[in-house]
């Protein structure tokens, strides 16, 4: 067993309402620059939809992620190292700045430096790639909210696919389709593909806690990082020429804050946590030959937080305690290993990717109780699962491989727990039928319910820093390490000195009175005991 | 003259390219890229650039045995002087063809393409000229010496190579080339200098070590670099 830690993401898609906020959030932190003008580290997409950039899910065009070879060991399936090197001098899988949108800006000075003239002035959309006046045709958001479904939603791979097995699921017609968001960044893989296409060794998994970043400064620009990443978020900066990417705000995450997307969140959906696995299955769990048993092999490399074997090898292995503990009272590993609610997205490109989603029932609530029947009872949500109007196998081609069960188990769980809680906000007592039809336990959907819907900020983010034992030094290192006042002649210095008032005395070392970590308990705990 | 171009010439284009060299990986090392510009066009340089980098690859091959195999060396191959001549010329040719091609396919793709046009910088024009300049002045040193066995460089021109890296130049040996090799070997060496100061410095992060490291890397936090960044020399804080 070779444990090691990494900081994960869980996003619950029931609550996501497309607002973009973290998007731009995370926009204006990260991507605001030139070069980058086309790039959202982190951007939502409506399902079904093409995604960002096009048809991103089409990985026999870009070739993105893992594949089995003939004797069943796992290769990069745009080619290995020999490949990429004989082809370095092009790369024929990239994707062009048009494949993502040509971005744009407008002529705003007209409005105001037009001469006078009978017509009134407007403001044209300018290219920032070529400079030259521009139509608009397509952006990271185009097909938002189903925009153009009928004509286009074929064009969604997934849609593609589930045509060919169940031609009358997916239906654009107004009132017969369906959509949901699908906020992404970067999935940090426990099996990086990015990292492995990287020809000059310039992508890294971080050890410590498996965030993915690329070293600008030995990045030579070969873009073969772009194409060996199948959810194509590695981004070529145009005007550097160095491969940029999501950094899960690894600055932010060392100090114990959650990542941009996630502290802006207005659906508060977002978790964070640490998630313990043994590094030693990764290859092999990668490598599993059926696609459908990908998920069941990724849950496996995971390691109980509760287990003391595990404990104890963490501790070989150097993981702090400080990480560990977070390890137990992670909101993610109570998603995906205790819960099993959350799934991840495109486990077939064999990537192991570390940001999970759980699947949205909402829309089955709704559409139950249009019907005039009780939208919350647990008999009839159980029995409308099957007939959602998101698929079941749309779901599962974008979470299981095209396994059905795994999310059929997920919904059944959250169907229960809507049964079961509002049971007991109605002062009735719960049918414990409800609870063990989805395989839980009263006490597991009451835990699944705080977590989910009560969703307070210190339980949705459980992040240790980065450096415990140095955590002091850290918090320390803001200040400076004398006084600024302590400069010869100023103020500070007052008559001090090797015959003055405080003469052969040492000055105090200076300590701030509160940490950061204090500070925030304050803040944001509810009430006075907690603080 | 003599001695300036070709005693003291050759020297200063090598000083000033293993100099750039480590002056780029000091201080530049975030400017070290190939500066693709891929991502504007594509379908015109997946054509091209593969032309063109497999073409100079050949030349470069060609020049090394051109230059640093002396002729003794081959004649112990039993490759006779007539054969030597035409291998040159008709790989020489093939490889310069392809190299013409390719890089004449690049210069009209970044002339018509708006966007790769507009991330054209004054440097880079300068670049092709000089690249252009030499293949071009080469492939026309070559072909117009056809007849017989062609110009013999290797009595000339490669003897004073070699001479360039046992530091005992023997300019003598050049007044007799003729002009156009003479140009072909100036404009070369100007090449030379101009690498580490040009986009053409990525001809020396060839990753080969690809090959032999494992897929996925994992980087470890040094633990001495914990907290801000140590100040650098000349931005110290005020008053500290």
């Amino acid at each position: 067993m070779r444990p090691m830690a990494q900081i994960a993401m869980v996003m619950n898609l029931d609550k996501c309402i497309g607002c973009h906020t973290c998007s731009v959030t995370c926009k204006q932190a990260w991507t605001n620059r030139r070069g980058m003008e086309y790039v959202w580290f982190n951007n939502v997409e409506t399902r079904p939809g093409q995604g960002y950039p096009r048809r991103y899910e089409d990985q026999e065009k870009w070739r993105g992620g893992w594949e089995l070879n003939r004797r069943g060991a796992l290769t990069l399936k745009a080619g290995g190292r020999f490949r990429k090197l004989a082809g370095i001098f092009s790369n024929p899988r990239l994707p062009e700045i048009k494949d993502y949108y040509e971005p744009w800006t407008y002529e705003y000075r007209n409005l105001t430096d037009a001469p006078l003239g009978d017509d009134y002035p407007v403001a044209r959309p300018v290219s920032s790639i070529t400079g030259e006046p521009m139509k608009i045709e397509w952006s990271s958001n185009w097909d938002d909210n189903l925009g153009g479904a009928p004509a286009y939603g074929d064009l969604d791979p997934m849609v593609e696919r589930l045509r060919q097995e169940a031609s009358d699921k997916v239906r654009f017609a107004y009132e017969q389709t369906f959509m949901f968001y699908l906020p992404r960044i970067c999935e940090h893989c426990l099996n990086p593909s990015c990292v492995a296409s990287c020809p000059s060794g310039a992508m890294y998994k971080r050890a410590e806690d498996g965030i993915v970043l690329v070293d600008q400064d030995h990045c030579r620009g070969w873009r073969m990082c772009v194409t060996g990443c199948p959810y194509k978020k590695v981004y070529f900066n145009h005007a550097t020429g160095k491969a940029e990417k999501c950094t899960l705000c690894y600055p932010r995450i060392e100090v114990g804050l959650p990542t941009v997307c996630s502290e802006t969140c207005v659906g508060r959906l977002r978790y964070l946590g640490v998630l313990l696995y043994d590094a030693d299955k990764v290859t092999a769990a990668a490598s599993v030959p059926d696609d459908k048993d990908l998920y069941e092999a990724q849950l496996g490399v995971f390691l109980d937080p509760d287990d003391p074997k595990v404990l104890r090898a963490c501790e070989d292995a150097g993981i702090p305690r400080e990480w560990t503990e977070a390890a137990r009272r992670s909101p993610v590993h109570a998603l995906v290993s205790r819960y099993r609610v959350a799934l991840p997205l495109h486990p077939e490109y064999r990537t192991m990717p570390m940001v999970w989603y759980i699947p949205p029932l909402s829309p089955v609530v709704d559409a139950l109780s249009a019907t005039g029947h009780d939208g919350e009872d647990a008999g009839n949500l159980f029995g409308a699962i099957d007939t959602l109007r998101i698929p079941l196998e749309y779901l599962a081609e974008m979470f299981t491989a095209g396994d059905t069960g795994p999310v059929r188990a997920s919904l059944e769980k959250l169907a229960a727990m809507r049964s079961h809680m509002r049971a007991l906000n109605l002062g009735e007592t719960p049918d414990p039928e409800t609870a063990s039809a989805a395989g839980m336990r009263p006490a597991d959907i009451e835990a699944l319910y705080r977590l989910l819907a009560i969703a307070k900020y210190e339980e949705r983010y459980v992040i240790p820093t980065a450096a415990v034992g140095d955590a002091r030094r850290l918090e320390e290192s803001a200040v400076p390490a004398g006084c600024s006042l302590d400069h010869p002649g100023g103020p500070g210095m007052g008559g001090d000195g090797p015959f003055g008032r405080d003469s052969g005395r040492r000055r105090l070392p200076l300590v701030s009175v509160e940490n950061f970590h204090l500070l925030r308990r304050r803040q944001t705990s509810d009430d006075a005991e907690e603080a | 003259m003599t001695v300036l171009l070709w005693g003291a010439l050759p020297y200063v284009a090598l000083a000033l390219l293993v100099a750039g060299l480590v002056w780029r990986y000091r201080y530049d090392k975030y400017g070290w890229t190939t500066r693709s510009s891929q991502v504007y066009e594509s379908r015109l340089l997946n054509i091209a650039s593969p032309v063109f980098h497999y073409g100079i690859l050949f030349v470069l091959a060609g020049h090394l045995v051109g230059l640093f195999v002396p002729v003794s060396w081959t004649e112990t191959f039993g490759v006779d002087e007539h054969a030597y001549h035409l291998m040159s010329l008709y790989g020489g040719t093939a490889a310069g063809v392809l190299t013409v091609a390719g890089v004449g396919l690049l210069v009209y793709r970044r002339r018509t393409r708006a966007p790769v046009f507009r991330a054209t910088t004054a440097n880079d024009k300068a670049m092709y000229l000089l690249l252009l300049g030499a293949i071009v002045l080469g492939m026309v040193a070559k072909l117009t010496h056809t007849g017989g066995n062609g110009y013999d460089y290797r009595s000339t021109i490669a003897p004073w190579a070699r001479g360039l890296f046992t530091l005992r130049p023997e300019t003598g040996l050049m007044t007799g080339v003729p002009v156009l090799y003479q140009a072909h070997a100036v404009v070369g060496m100007v090449l030379i200098a101009f690498v580490p100061y040009s986009r053409l410095v990525h001809m020396f992060s060839a990753p080969v070590q690809y090959l032999f490291r494992p897929y996925v890397v994992y980087r470890t936090r040094d633990p001495r670099r914990l907290g801000p960044r140590p100040e650098r020399r000349g931005w110290e804080r005020l008053g500290g």
